[in-house]
């Protein structure tokens, strides 16, 4: 199954782009593929703090994810 | 006329348009005249708040800064102007304001929130308005705001992209329920840092002011427990729900933060400039040893926007987002300079080339805005 990861704001600095897509080949939770990609781009690892959605709602890390999700990741942003 | 109004008879014309509108009426209008607003930070979001709020007839306008206007805030804080360049952003704001509406009263707090000024200027208010521009003072902001029960209008900006909620723990989540702990500073770049869409601040801005209005006649749905997200260049707004954290540390079930609380500490802002480095250089040692013809590497960790606009002659160009992939074209046997636009970055990129094992770097004081206003008066500055 194929999840689309769509960043905001400084997530898309950190990670170079502003969305991508991973697959698995089992069910996973966000927590999981949070993790994942705190792997693989070291400069995500370093916020604390990330409000997470999927499909837009708002989700924990133990939420489920389904095929075809899409799992937005909301840093804090501090500019005005 | 209704001679027990407290609008005078020049009020009344001047707003008319809402007097019709049955959510404001008179009665809305004589509230809005009797509200106090405080907006906090009379830049980029805090211009078309106090714009439109001062329009709009809210009776007690409070503007809270600390900084003078600066030409390069032009591009987006419009309530300054060319000529008020160099002059206090608040006497500068008074102008705008007056000129735009002579009735409304105007409380100017000259200098930075802190924890010991914010519970005497928030009590004066009903309403707190983020304008900010950095962490400590959002997280200060919240946390007075819950501390004294005030609803606080959250906005933020950054580059194509803003956020705006209303924050009120009797209504939904605070700031610290969705994000209990600020980034790290070396990663939060700044609007000077980052860049930001000038007009962007004027949407976001003008979304706050418009839930101030709401909350003050209690009218519509201000977005309590909503976070909208506007993204201008795809040019879509989402909506995220965000709910209470039981354990969020301020309003959660077992609080753990229950007074003030040191925020720059806290956001990990460096306590002093003062902090002394063996591996920097200044502008003029640099000078002297290219003259010299002991020219070193010089590198330029900025983005290649950047770059575009000025550069010091022979630098060679690598973003500190990339200096790790590109490290192998760098030499430990070779002397090396980094700099940056003003000497932040670079300083993360010589501190990662020291942990590489680059022993002859050294970074540039005050980077190309150093080269340009004391060694080249030709370059640009931005």
């Amino acid at each position: 199954m194929t999840i689309t990861i769509k960043f905001f704001a400084l997530g898309r600095e950190l990670v170079g782009k502003s969305e991508l897509q991973k697959s698995y080949d089992e069910s996973v939770t966000v927590g999981k593929v949070l993790e994942d990609l705190r792997a693989e781009y070291p400069r995500l690892a370093q916020m604390p703090s990330m409000l997470l959605a999927v499909n837009m709602e708002y989700s924990g890390e133990d939420t489920v994810l389904k095929d075809g999700d899409e799992l937005a990741i909301i840093p804090p942003v501090s500019g005005g | 006329m209704n001679t027990n109004s407290i609008l005078t008879r020049d009020e009344i014309l001047r707003y008319s348009r809402h007097l019709i509108l049955p959510e404001v009426g008179m009665s809305g209008q004589e509230r809005l005249k009797s509200s106090r607003v405080l907006i906090v930070g009379a830049g980029g979001l805090g211009s078309p708040v106090a714009m439109y709020l001062a329009a709009a007839g809210v009776g007690t306008l409070g503007l809270v800064d600390f900084d003078t206007v600066d030409i390069s805030n032009l591009q987006r804080q419009i309530l300054h102007s060319e000529s008020r360049v160099g002059q206090s952003k608040l006497e500068s704001a008074r102008e705008r304001l007056q000129e735009i509406n002579s009735h409304i009263q105007l409380n100017l707090h000259q200098g930075k929130l802190t924890s010991s000024n914010v519970k005497n200027i928030f009590q004066e208010y009903d309403i707190i308005i983020d304008g900010t521009d950095n962490f400590p003072t959002r997280y200060l902001i919240n946390d007075a705001s819950v501390f004294m029960g005030k609803p606080f209008i959250y906005g933020s900006i950054y580059r194509f992209s803003g956020q705006v909620t209303v924050f009120d723990v009797s209504r939904g989540p605070c700031y610290r329920c969705v994000y209990p702990e600020p980034p790290p500073p070396e990663l939060v770049p700044s609007c000077a840092e980052g860049g930001v869409l000038g007009v962007l601040p004027g949407i976001i801005g003008t979304l706050q002011a418009i839930e101030a209005i709401k909350i003050l006649l209690e009218i519509g749905d201000p977005l309590y427990g909503r976070l909208l997200m506007v993204d201008a260049l795809s040019m879509k707004f989402h909506e995220i729900a965000i709910p209470p954290n039981p354990g969020c540390p301020l309003c959660g079930e077992t609080p753990t933060i229950n007074e003030f609380i040191d925020y720059e500490e806290f956001c990990g802002v460096p306590q002093t400039d003062n902090e002394q480095h063996e591996d920097e250089m200044t502008v003029h040692e640099l000078r002297q040893l290219i003259d010299s013809g002991k020219q070193p590497t010089i590198i330029d960790v900025r983005e290649p926007v950047e770059f575009e606009i000025c550069r010091i002659p022979g630098a060679t160009l690598i973003p500190l987002n990339e200096l790790p992939a590109m490290i192998h074209q760098l030499h430990t046997a070779e002397d090396i300079v980094v700099y940056c636009h003003v000497g932040i970055r670079s300083r993360r990129a010589v501190n990662f080339l020291r942990e590489m094992g680059f022993t002859r770097v050294k970074n540039l004081s005050g980077g190309i805005h150093a080269w340009a206003t004391q060694i080249d008066p030709d370059m640009p500055v931005y």
